[in-house]
């Protein structure tokens, strides 16, 4: 990252240490360590409640389009958070996103479900691919991480693009089903159900390994974690896998809510992606923050240009309002930052 | 560069024949080693295809680097600070399209283009100076909301649809006294300037200072605010003004004119030696590295490769370029 080495001294791995000052002492610690496990849950409530005022006919239908139209831009978002608590950038994460989702509908176009699913595999496998090139040429050209992951989203929207020249293909409609349906009841899209399930197998096993502690550690100090014994170079080059393959599972979800490939629909998840990891509380400095509040975010995110439809606004805003939000919820962060270390 | 002494030079001048020696004479003088990058590229072009470097080729590279090395200039300022300008694509796309908008002014309409520079570097430089905000995080929120404002806008004026003045088409595809192409004289007179702030004059120094160690630049009483701000002003000043470049070699303002000098004008900062982390490099080299990148496009095109092989092949070359460049002085 462009942040200098120099940065706060953080409180990594003090949670898993903590056991003293029973349970509203240890709330509050929790409260203090995870601000946005609090605040995202929150925001989100809160402006779902503004959704529900100014639209009374909430329905299962619009909770329905709202995960669908959520669910791409929440995989981009956990995918970034995975590379930022390592202290570093993927800009490459959208093109990622359209490889994945053009590689799908390419291949699924005429094959059956359980065909699908063994594509779907392999889309995971190229996305986690991606992500190891990029790790590898990040850490070893030693060429900073926003250029070196700039030049190589160019390159894999290129990929994108040979794939599949224009948008089209498709997947049958029980895999199409997965994102864009429902199974249980119909307020409960089968999106939400994806999203948690694939960020929770992902994510949880890592966060509570060594590797996860590893990643927390380079993110807030490269030097103590080096000087702990942790291997550099061989973590930062993990977390971009994880980007990959959750950038993947973004393109899976981009075929799934729109049922076709589209080589440039990717592009728009990257910087999106970026305000929502923003939006949800994750310091770009590294080594703080989690998987929730960015997927939260990115449902924030999806519901302001929707909400402004509804306010007869035109939800062109929507960017606007995007742009101001992450700029203010930093220069928010920078305030509290500063008050608290005045204190 | 120029602290590295004199015992290495002493050590290395009997070896000046050997490959170790080559590199380390490189590491030393490396505005050399780009001019030589630069003409290996150019004379591949003429054993490829004999008889396409001449007086009207080179009038053409001129042509089409002057809008990447203005934008340029600005990304070198920045990020000799150790900052970063992601809202320079934006910034150039709402300057041009501005002034298309307002062509019915004439000249004047000129300003509406430099006012969305001057207006977004304004807002980059409070939030990245006074209230510290991450330049890349404060620049990707301006480059989105100016993203937006522009859409937005250009729904409202769809009765005043856009149109580029001939003086702005001059500007930007113009040539004059036998193939000087105009934007060169837009582009020289700032090339110069840059470079002799940034070796002349005090605010050089203190951007050079700044990008070094800000803290000590505090302590030793340096406004450094007001420094960033400036730089952020100015650069987005720029940005403005490549966009009035680009808008007149294309001919018409559409949405997304700018978006493509964003890697460029970041890659061919990094090309040219200038530090992400700040207080290395100059403008000279970013010249060289614009160059450099135009050059390549213009090998892509006479490749004739297909769209997404060209893309491809431009992400990877700069990639390899910065990777050669960053290990052979890192």
């Amino acid at each position: 990252m462009t942040a200098p080495a120099g940065g706060e001294p953080s409180a990594m791995g003090v949670s898993a240490m903590d056991s003293s000052g029973g349970f509203a002492g240890r709330f509050r610690r929790w409260l203090r360590l995870h601000p946005s496990l609090f605040a995202m849950p929150a925001l989100l409530i809160v402006s779902l409640a503004i959704t529900v005022a100014i639209h009374p006919t909430f329905s299962d239908f619009d909770l329905q389009s709202l995960a669908m139209g959520a669910l791409p831009l929440a995989f981009a978002a956990a995918a970034q958070t995975a590379v930022v608590i390592s202290g570093g950038i993927d800009l490459s994460i959208g093109s990622m996103m359209a490889v994945a989702n053009v590689l799908a509908a390419s291949t699924m176009e005429n094959a059956n479900i359980g065909e699908s699913l063994a594509l779907a595999v392999v889309v995971l496998l190229a996305g986690a691919a991606m992500g190891a090139l990029n790790g590898l040429i990040v850490v070893f050209s030693r060429v900073p991480d926003v250029v070196a992951t700039l030049a190589l989203g160019f390159i894999w929207g290129g990929v994108a693009l040979l794939i599949m020249e224009k948008p089209g293909g498709g997947a049958p409609p029980e895999f199409l089903n997965l994102g864009a349906g429902t199974l249980f009841t119909t307020w409960l899209p089968n999106a939400v159900i994806l999203l948690v399930v694939a960020v929770s197998v992902i994510w949880i096993p890592v966060r509570q390994s060594r590797l996860g502690l590893q990643l927390y550690a380079i993110g807030s100090d490269r030097v103590a974690a080096f000087r702990s014994g942790v291997d550099i170079e061989r973590t930062r080059f993990s977390a971009y896998i994880f980007s990959g393959l959750l950038s993947a599972v973004g393109g899976l979800g981009l075929t799934m809510t729109t049922g076709i490939g589209a080589p440039l629909a990717g592009v728009y998840y990257t910087l999106s992606g970026l305000a929502a990891v923003v939006v949800g509380g994750v310091s770009l400095a590294g080594g703080r923050g989690g998987m929730v509040g960015p997927v939260m975010a990115a449902f924030v995110l999806t519901l302001i240009p929707t909400d402004l439809i509804f306010l007869n606004i035109d939800p062109n805003f929507g960017q606007v309002i995007q742009g101001t939000l992450i700029v203010a919820i930093v220069m928010i962060g920078g305030f509290v930052e500063m008050a608290r270390s005045r204190r | 560069m120029t602290d590295q002494g004199k015992p290495a030079v002493s050590h290395s001048v009997p070896s000046a024949l050997s490959v170790a020696g080559v590199i380390s004479l490189l590491r030393k003088r490396t505005l050399v080693a780009l001019v030589l990058l630069l003409l290996a590229f150019v004379a591949g072009i003429e054993v490829g295809r004999p008889g396409t470097v001449n007086a009207l080729w080179i009038s053409n590279m001129a042509l089409f680097a002057a809008p990447l090395g203005i934008v340029a200039a600005g990304q070198t300022l920045v990020m000799l600070t150790g900052g970063i300008d992601l809202s320079v694509a934006s910034v150039a796309t709402a300057s041009a399209y501005l002034m298309a908008t307002h062509s019915g002014l004439g000249l004047p309409s000129v300003l509406f283009g430099l006012a969305v520079g001057v207006a977004i570097g304004l807002i980059n430089g409070v939030g990245i100076a006074l209230l510290r905000v991450q330049p890349l995080v404060m620049t990707l929120g301006t480059g989105l909301m100016t993203e937006g404002m522009l859409v937005v806008y250009s729904q409202k004026m769809l009765a005043n649809a856009p149109h580029v003045p001939q003086f702005i088409e001059d500007l930007g595809a113009g040539k004059i006294l036998g193939g000087v192409p105009i934007d060169l004289l837009l582009w020289a007179p700032i090339a110069v300037l840059v470079v002799f702030v940034l070796r002349r004059t005090g605010y050089g120094r203190l951007l050079y200072a700044v990008g070094d160690n800000s803290e000590a630049c505090k302590l030793a009483g340096i406004r450094v605010w007001r420094v960033l701000l400036v730089n952020y002003v100015v650069c987005s000043l720029l940005a403005a003004t490549a966009g009035l470049v680009v808008v007149g070699g294309a001919g018409n303002a559409d949405l997304s004119l700018a978006d493509v000098y964003l890697l460029p004008s970041i890659a061919a900062v990094i090309i040219g030696g200038t530090s992400i982390f700040g207080g290395r490099g100059g403008y000279s080299g970013t010249i060289i590295g614009a160059l450099i990148l135009t050059v390549l496009n213009s090998i892509l095109t006479l490749l004739d490769a297909p769209e997404p092989i060209r893309q491809i092949l431009y992400g990877g070359i700069i990639l390899l370029l910065a990777t050669a460049y960053t290990r052979l002085t890192g």
